[in-house]
């Protein structure tokens, strides 16, 4: 398990669109370099497919995916994984988190309570499939309060 | 020669490598082709009967291969193939 590290615009940038987002998850890709800790440098936001229940659920599409991977193909950095927000609920992962979780990727979570900010997560799956928390900082080494 | 993106999540099982290069006719030989040249992403890509996972889909280019031919659209050299894992979550 490793640290992550956000540029302050790239947290900000994050932030700003799940705000925009709400009452509805937003969702969308990060990307950065992997070396003794994840540091994020670039993020994507992504419309969130899920028509049906958006203020409960995300979904992205699968040429959002193809764009994504190929985005970091060419600026040479890592995808490291998947964002998403969830409205007037805690920043922790559901059940619904953890099916669709693939290994290897960090899953950053945003608690937006009444359209702002309310703490800022990362997970990622261990060995036995369950989540792990990540502890996120942004550059100037103050950790983002999780919860 | 056609190359397939192999998809950050698995790379692990592919020593890090980003692409695959194939020779194959069709999308499922060169899906087939890089479960061969890396064992241990087989469980990942197909299910106990030999076929293709349910949840990954595949797009030739920018097309699902589900509009296309499926499994068994054609490739031709230069065609870039991308494995696509489902990406959907929420509060519940």
């Amino acid at each position: 398990m490793k640290e992550l590290v956000f540029t302050p615009k790239a947290l900000f940038d994050v932030h700003r669109h799940l705000i925009s987002t709400y009452p509805h998850e937003g969702c969308g890709f990060f990307y950065g370099k992997i070396g003794e800790r994840k540091e994020v440098l670039d993020v994507r936001e992504v419309k969130n497919q899920n028509t049906e229940n958006p203020e409960r659920a995300f979904e992205i599409s699968g040429i959002d995916y193809v764009k994504a991977e190929r985005y970091a193909l060419e600026n040479n950095l890592d995808l490291l994984g998947v964002y998403h927000s969830h409205p007037d609920h805690p920043a922790v992962p559901s059940e619904h988190d953890l099916r669709y979780a693939l290994p290897n990727f960090s899953y950053i979570i945003v608690s937006v309570i009444r359209g702002e900010i309310a703490a800022t997560s990362s997970w990622t799956l261990n060995e036995e499939n369950k989540f792990i928390q990540e502890q996120v900082f942004e550059y100037e080494e103050h950790e983002i309060k999780n919860h | 020669m056609a190359r397939v993106i192999i998809p950050t999540p698995l790379r692990k099982f592919t020593n890090d490598q980003a692409s695959f290069e194939t020779n194959s006719s069709t999308v499922f030989e060169a899906i087939k082709a890089i479960a061969v040249a890396f064992p241990e992403i087989q469980k990942h890509l197909f299910d106990e009967n030999d076929q293709i996972r349910n949840f990954i889909r595949i797009y030739l280019g920018d097309e699902d291969i589900n509009v296309l031919d499926k499994e068994q659209t054609a490739l031709s050299p230069n065609d870039e193939l991308s494995i696509i894992p489902a990406i959907a979550g929420g509060k519940d």
